[in-house]
């Protein structure tokens, strides 16, 4: 992976990016400089909103509405991209520098062929005919190893899965051959064994074709798979820049050693068996469908009082669906569901008040499940009210309880969601959650939306909060270190099934089930290397 | 370890966030705003301002000219034009006021309701309100009028539940918009019930958009009203009403006299002013996203 010395393809020096809010400016990148040779893969890593898009549209000459550059320099080989005009530019775009962006569903026009869509850059301003455009276009499938590249193309977006629509996505950021390729995320909207799938192809074409990479992304161990260097973004400063394996490590900066968070989450001990013997929650034989599509079948589940019980599986596998059951939001086809002894009611109408109240389920996204024209007192106190019929000063005694409980405080109570950070609402909506005073809570994907280090707070928090409280968790998840770091019990779903359930060191350790195996395996290390090993053993 | 806490201020109160919302008003709004105050004012303070009372007749000789004793001139009966343009606005206002209030009500509450509850009864509502808006508004009020008779809580009810259907079809949208979002579900696993959710969760994210609605209702249910008027049928004499003050004087019109064209211009100059105030308030509100 060495790379020779030659002339930078990119140059950005003290970059300076302005957007507007409301009615002022204000610096979102702050004198960023970074420079990257041919063949060269630089990993810019950071939160959200450290800058890191901004800086990555920025090599491309493209700022987004509402944003100003008020300083620096962008070159890209010869030419100085924020001094020639929009007109120029657009030129550049697709030709000498590539874009490969998050959704490769949102960026495919799903009513052309892939090949319409690929090739026709390179036919408009790539200067090739439609067949060499096309025959460039199955070289580079071929080379992704996408399935049956002669015929690819004939395809439509929704014909393909969205792995090979990523992969189909860097062919047509490659097809005219371009110097700088800057990928945004392309892998963090994937399941993780298609992930692997995907970086192994990306990291192919990339050497293969030597094109210099810029890869956005927030996750380091990602970017040690396929990055020469890494840039650490934050607050639109770069704070610390160095060749992939000294900053694995030995991070210099604080806030770089901070990103570790969640990866050096130790785990927690798993509840001893027979001390949770109480079965708070049990499935037998349950069953779902959609029309006449069978999406849960067979599932034996139990969970015990006080014990957290991870629910793993791919996108598609049903564990979010299974999670819907529990609540009520979705009536089963079949089986039978005790809790605490006594038969679930299948249909949340059905439930009583206080059957409502022990059953609680947090969601994924805070931005949708919080009424972003509700203040932080009304979200959390309506469970009082409403469950323990809590008023005025008594109400408010216990509001500010729960806020301290998910370590905010009454300074928060009177804000909107929209006033809040993305950890401090979902932290909101835990609140909420507590405040009916639940016995199970369904906790469907609540860090996968957040950054890392306020993801491993929160887990953190949770882990107190059920010592504390005696209340038993069903964490749906597809991160298999949030489980490593929470769960009692894994329960591993595919297709709508359980293919294995058991103590989580027994499941997480060998022999494995095949799909646990290879679940297990596309989780990339902290380390550099791993994609190397992965690539050779499959050679081998 | 989360940096964010407290990285932003806490929020100001209600009445400096009103004022600084004021301060940020385009010069329309503003000329708007201060226009409907006026009208408000004359609505509200009309028996005082009037130098004449509503029904007095106070000149012997109708359509009198513009003189120091009547600004205005008299109408046909001898009153004081100016007085009856002053009582007018009472009236008129007050009317429109009411009915958009109850359609803007009833047809948001079963638009909402209507979305969240969905299927068959969502249909039915849907269906009959699709009926209601392919009959024309003023050919049905004028049947209505005539079979249960014209009087003012007849008329203030008719509009409004053909207005409504207005409010419905725009709320029901942007209902089911919200409904489908997660803090919805929560309410319904909470165990809330449907009034609750539609009054509590969905309608206040309807309410921006609605707003803007609601000054147009207005507006129109204003016109409608003047309408029936000069057409005889709505607010029935002695009572002053600057559609059927239009009416009765329009034969000064031939006559090179202006005098019944103002009530008609302060109609339109009323429609103008909601209509700035509201067009910036719809800005604001589709403005709202960017600050969360």
């Amino acid at each position: 992976m060495a790379v020779e010395p030659s002339p930078a393809v990119l140059e950005i020096r003290d970059l300076r990016i302005e957007a507007k809010s409301s009615d002022s400016w204000s610096e979102i990148v702050r004198g960023v400089s970074l420079s990257l040779r041919k063949g060269e893969v630089l990993g810019l890593v950071g939160e959200s909103g450290a800058g890191k898009s901004t800086v990555g549209l920025a090599a491309l000459g493209y700022l987004r509405p509402g944003a100003r550059a008020s300083g620096g320099s962008v070159r890209l080989l010869d030419t100085e991209l924020l001094a020639i005009p929009e007109e120029e530019r657009r030129r550049l775009r697709g030709t000498k520098v590539a874009y490969v962006a998050q959704s490769a569903q949102a960026a495919f026009n799903p009513v052309h062929r892939l090949m319409d869509q690929i090739t026709m850059v390179a036919v408009d301003r790539g200067g090739l005919s439609r067949a060499e455009a096309e025959k460039r276009a199955v070289a580079l499938f071929t080379a992704l190893q996408l399935p049956d590249p002669q015929h690819f193309g004939a395809r439509y977006p929704h014909q393909v899965s969205g792995g090979q629509l990523q992969r189909a996505m860097v062919a047509m950021a490659m097809i005219c051959n371009p110097a700088l390729i800057v990928f945004d995320e392309p892998t963090t909207a994937l399941d993780v064994t298609t992930q692997v799938e995907v970086l192994i192809s990306i990291r192919k074409v990339i050497e293969e074709f030597g094109v210099a990479a810029i890869y956005i992304t927030h996750d380091l161990a990602v970017v040690a798979q396929i990055a020469h260097r890494v840039a650490v973004l934050r607050y639109g400063e770069v704070v610390e820049e160095a060749p992939i394996a000294s900053i694995m490590d030995h991070p210099e900066h604080p806030y770089t050693q901070s990103l570790w968070a969640v990866h050096e989450m130790p785990a927690n001990d798993p509840a001893a068996e027979g001390a949770s013997a109480a079965a708070l929650l049990s499935i037998e034989r349950l069953g779902a469908r959609f029309g006449t599509f069978e999406v849960l079948s067979d599932i034996d589940l139990r969970i015990g009082r006080g014990e957290t019980v991870a629910l793993v599986g791919e996108s598609g596998s049903g564990k979010s669906t299974l999670g819907r059951v529990i609540a009520g939001l979705k009536a089963p086809s079949g089986g039978r569901a005790l809790f605490d002894g006594a038969a679930l009611p299948p249909k949340l109408r059905q439930r009583p008040l206080d059957l409502l109240r022990r059953i609680q389920i947090i969601y994924q996204s805070a931005d949708t499940a919080l009424n972003p024209r509700q203040t932080v007192r009304a979200i959390v106190g309506r469970p009082l009210a409403l469950y323990q019929g809590l008023r005025g000063a008594a109400r408010e005694k216990r509001l500010i309880e729960l806020l301290r409980m998910v370590e905010l405080d009454e300074s928060h109570a009177e804000r909107l969601p929209g006033q809040l950070s993305g950890g401090q609402k979902q932290r909101v909506a835990i609140a909420r959650a507590l405040a009916a005073g639940p016995e199970l809570i369904i906790c469907d994907e609540i860090t996968s939306a957040l950054d890392k280090v306020v993801q491993a707070d929160v887990l953190r928090m949770m882990i107190g909060l059920k010592e504390r409280l005696g209340v038993s968790y069903l964490f749906i998840t597809h991160d298999i270190e949030v489980v490593r770091a929470i769960a009692d019990r894994v329960v591993v779903m595919q297709h709508g099934r359980i293919v294995e359930q058991g103590e989580k060191d027994r499941v997480f350790a060998p022999p494995h089930e095949p799909y646990t195996e290879r679940l297990l395996a596309s989780v990339p290390d902290m380390a550099v290397g791993w994609l190397d090993r992965i690539i050779a053993a499959r050679v081998a | 370890m989360d940096q964010s806490i407290d990285a932003r201020p806490a929020p100001p109160s209600r009445l400096t966030r009103a004022r600084r919302l004021l301060a940020t008003a385009p010069f329309t709004a503003r000329l708007g705003m201060v226009l409907v105050a006026i009208y408000a004012f004359v609505a509200i303070f009309a028996p005082w301002i009037a130098p004449y009372g509503e029904v007095e007749v106070v000149s012997r000789i109708p359509f009198d000219g513009w003189s120091a004793q009547h600004l205005l001139g008299t109408d046909q009966l001898g009153r004081d034009f100016l007085s009856r343009l002053i009582f007018g606005a009472r009236n008129s206002i007050s009317i429109a006021l009411v009915t958009t209030m109850i359609s803007f009500g009833l047809g948001c509450l079963l638009g909402v309701f209507s979305a969240l509850i969905g299927g068959f009864v969502d249909q039915a509502i849907s269906r009959f309100v699709d009926a209601l808006m392919s009959v024309p508004d003023l050919i049905f009020i004028l049947m209505i009028l005539s079979i249960f008779g014209n009087s003012i809580p007849n008329l203030i009810l008719i509009i409004a539940v053909l207005t409504s259907t207005r409010f419905f079809r725009i709320s029901r949208a942007a209902a089911l918009n919200v409904a489908s979002l997660d803090f919805v579900e929560a309410a319904r696993v909470r165990g809330e019930s449907l009034l609750w959710i539609s009054i509590h969760e969905v309608f206040p994210n309807v309410l921006p958009l609605i707003l803007s609605e609601l000054g147009m209702r207005f507006c129109f249910i204003f016109l409608s009203i003047a309408a029936l008027s000069f057409l005889g049928v709505g607010i029935q004499p002695p009572l002053a009403e600057w559609g059927s003050m239009v009416r009765d004087n329009a034969a000064l019109i031939n006559m090179g006299d202006i005098t019944p064209l103002i009530p008609a211009a302060s109609i339109a100059l009323l429609a103008i002013a909601v209509n700035f105030v509201v067009d910036w308030l719809l800005n604001r509100a589709s403005g709202l996203n960017e600050e969360g």
